[in-house]
């Protein structure tokens, strides 16, 4: 049972989308959904615990070995991903119940949770396969599944979003296979051991050039750096709330693991910082998207819309963490991968009740939701304080590391931004508290309360995580720590 | 375009043909160009011109909409489930040499089952697709 | 000549471009969609360019012949077309609804809808 886990990883959630068509009553889709959740979240747990020391384990799909079948191959870094997707949407399910009740019309119930599934069978293969074509048909399980989840949402806004999402979206993956090709075209292997192998003798070649540039643009749209990030403040504004949650703790993480894995494992840390300026790019793109992102996050009527353009912002941090090419640059970002995960997790569910119970996120619906709805208030402060990075959270863990990795650069001009955009975090938070807190509830309108436990106990616990991650570090800065040196050694 | 005599009858001529053709591309993948996909296009295609001469109406009596979305679950169930009775069988996911004594027989029975759920589902979907688009009132 | 030798290149360096020009310089969302068929239909022949092997035959095992092309770049680009179905069909169905709930689908008068909301 134990030497299958790799692909039912897979299979169970995939399984689970058809199951949740053909049970279309009541809230049998939901259990079906959840279940899958859980038990994928269960092997995930298990895959990590076997290969926390080093080890590689490696999965032969169809029985073909590699370098010719196609080869699911964990290590300790795919294993915090699957750990990290599937603890998302096993903590976002059970939130659902209530918040898809009251979002999304009944007869589409059964459809949602089944594109919720796929979406997880996507995120889950992009990070457990070994094998570059596999990794670009789970990018589009994932991505068509999200641009059916994203335009369920309510305002009509949500329809053109998905659709520029699909749009750019399909680009991009496009431009990953165009570069998937053109490797395979000069290596003739798509496995990306075997890959690792091939390449070194042909770095110079135009095609392997032109073919990162294709794969790296491809990712980094997945992603969403700066300026690829366009799709992405409308899409998490107009989705469902589950949708948001879900997308923003996993979506663009899964796509930073891609860069990692393609950066260090396939092409090489030679390749990609020396041959290629990488570095310079990546930083480059990474400063200037969280000052821009921050910024414009500060001006946003729209509190959902805000959280989107501090997703952008940090990336931002994460992709400056990979752009330091030393370990303590890299077990930054991947740290942050983490932490950011639990933070807009725990933010977008804050969202979530919020539009639960008073149906819109304008900034002038928070008016004295610190009174009225006291515990959600109090999630999204502690949420708001690990954005900006206080310490006891955990945002400061990640930014410590990330100005620590650039002191030992000597990039002390880094260190100075990565403060700066930190008061541009705070400045934004505040917006959202004052208005929460300090101006008094409209005298007319529906009273609003707290919502039921179903939703606030998943939000809580993300918020506990960012607090429990920002003081008990060993684990995530342990796992993190681990996989920077893997990547960098192993390369 | 009931009303039209002539496509009409060149409909029942061929909508038969085009579904036979379908079945042969389904189970000729294995030796020559063909399986699911193509298969269940054209399958999904004859449905379509069935519904394109004959009328919406008739379409959804002949392969209603509860019985299409049911078969592209079970199509995707079946590509999956093979993999399952591998792995039940002792060998990996999709190990198809596991699934009869001799692993030759066993790789023609693993791929024509897979390709027999995607056939269906495929076909599933083009039928559902093209009843969603149609039945939209403008 | 090394130009003439690199035809079907040519060609798909074109296609894409056209393809590409389409998505982004259109406003209708169905030339963009047909746009983006373009691109991603001149990817597939780069693949499939990749694929031929000099005196291969087509990649079905016939009696007497002895070089065949490569088949693997045949297979991915099946799988490629599937997922082009699939993305175009997401898509229209989207314009479909954007029909319906806008009334248009010129991107810049959807746009000005959407900020005046």
């Amino acid at each position: 049972m134990i030497s299958q886990l790799p692909a039912l990883q897979v299979v169970i959630p995939l399984i689970g989308a058809p199951l949740c068509i053909i049970l279309r009553r009541g809230a049998l889709p939901w259990l079906v959904a959840l279940l899958a959740s859980w038990v994928a979240l269960a092997m995930a747990a298990t895959l990590l615990s076997q290969v926390g020391d080093g080890e590689v384990i490696s999965y032969a799909v169809g029985g073909w070995l590699a370098p010719l079948g196609i080869e699911y191959r964990i290590d300790v870094l795919n294993a915090y991903m699957m750990l990290l997707v599937a603890g998302t949407s096993s903590i976002v399910l059970p939130f659902a119940y209530k918040s898809v009740a009251k979002e999304i019309p009944e007869e589409k119930h059964y459809l949602f949770y089944s594109g919720f599934l796929l979406m997880l069978t996507g995120l889950l293969g992009m990070a457990i396969t070994g094998d570059a074509f596999n990794v670009f048909v789970f990018i589009e399980i994932s991505s068509l599944s999200s641009y059916a989840m994203i335009a369920m949402g309510r305002d009509r806004r949500a329809l053109s979003a998905a659709f520029t999402y699909l749009v750019m979206g399909t680009v991009g993956a496009t431009f990953f296979l165009i570069g998937v090709g053109l490797i395979y075209a000069v290596t003739g292997t798509l496995n990306m051991a075997d890959l690792a192998d091939r390449l070194p003798p042909i770095y110079e070649s135009r095609t392997v050039l032109a073919a990162f540039a294709f794969i790296s643009v491809g990712i980094l749209l997945k992603l969403a750096l700066f300026p690829l990030h366009l799709w992405l403040p409308n899409a998490y504004t107009y989705a469902p709330s589950v949708v948001t949650a879900f997308l923003a703790a996993t979506a663009t993480k899964v796509a930073l693991y891609l860069l990692l894995r393609f950066g260090y494992t396939v092409f090489g840390a030679d390749f990609v910082f020396d041959i290629v300026p990488s570095s310079q790019v990546l930083l480059a793109l990474a400063l200037v998207g969280v000052v821009v992102a921050s910024t414009v996050a500060i001006f946003q009527n729209d509190v959902k819309r805000l959280l989107a353009y501090s997703s952008v912002a940090q990336v931002g941090y994460i992709v400056l963490g990979i752009s330091y090419a030393n370990v303590t640059g890299l077990t930054a970002s991947i740290v942050h991968i983490f932490n950011h995960a639990a933070t807009k997790g725990a933010l977008f569910l804050a969202m979530g009740c919020i539009a639960y119970a008073a149906g819109a996120c304008r900034l002038e619906s928070f008016a004295g939701l610190g009174k009225r709805m006291p515990m959600t208030m109090a999630a999204f402060v502690i949420g708001g304080l690990s954005l900006i990075g206080v310490p006891l959270t955990a945002g400061f863990v990640s930014k410590w590391y990330l100005v620590l990795g650039a002191l030992e650069k000597g990039w002390w001009p880094v260190a100075v931004v990565i403060l700066a955009t930190s008061l541009l975090a705070a400045v934004y938070v505040w917006r959202v508290v004052e208005v929460a807190y300090f101006r008094d509830p409209p005298a007319e309108g529906p009273v609003l309360s707290d919502p039921p436990f179903a939703l606030l106990a998943p939000t809580w616990i993300l918020t506990g995580a960012c607090v429990y991650f920002g003081i008990e570090t060993s684990l995530s800065v342990g796992f993190a720590e681990q996989a920077a040196l893997f990547l960098m050694g192993g390369s | 375009m009931k009303h039209h005599l002539i496509p009409r009858v060149v409909a029942k001529l061929t909508i038969p043909g085009i579904l036979l053709f379908a079945l042969y591309v389904q189970f000729h993948g294995d030796y020559g160009p063909g399986g699911g996909f193509q298969a269940g296009v054209i399958f999904g295609a004859g449905f379509i011109l069935y519904g394109l001469i004959f009328g919406l109406q008739n379409l959804r009596r002949v392969a209603p909409p509860a019985v299409t979305t049911a078969f592209i679950a079970i199509g995707v169930l079946v590509f999956a489930g093979v993999g399952i009775v591998s792995q039940i069988l002792g060998g990996n996911y999709l190990d198809y040499d596991v699934l009869a004594a001799d692993p030759h027989a066993g790789q023609h029975i693993g791929i024509l089952v897979v390709e027999l759920g995607v056939g269906i589902t495929v076909a599933a979907v083009m039928i559902t697709i093209f009843v969603t688009f149609a039945g939209r009132e403008r | 000549m090394e130009v003439l030798g690199h035809f079907n290149y040519w060609i798909v360096v074109v296609l894409m471009m056209i393809g590409f020009y389409a998505l982004i310089a259109r406003g209708n969302l169905i030339k963009k969609i047909v746009g983006l068929n373009i691109f991603q239909a001149s990817v597939f022949l780069l693949f499939i360019s990749f694929g031929k092997v000099t005196g291969g035959s087509a990649p079905i095992i016939a009696e007497g012949i002895e070089v065949y092309s490569n088949p693997l770049p045949h297979v991915l680009i099946l799988t490629a077309i599937v997922v082009g179905v699939a993305t175009t069909a997401l898509g229209l169905a989207l314009v479909v609804r954007i029909n319906e709930r806008y009334g248009t689908i010129e991107e810049t008068e959807i746009a000005q809808m959407d900020g005046e909301s």
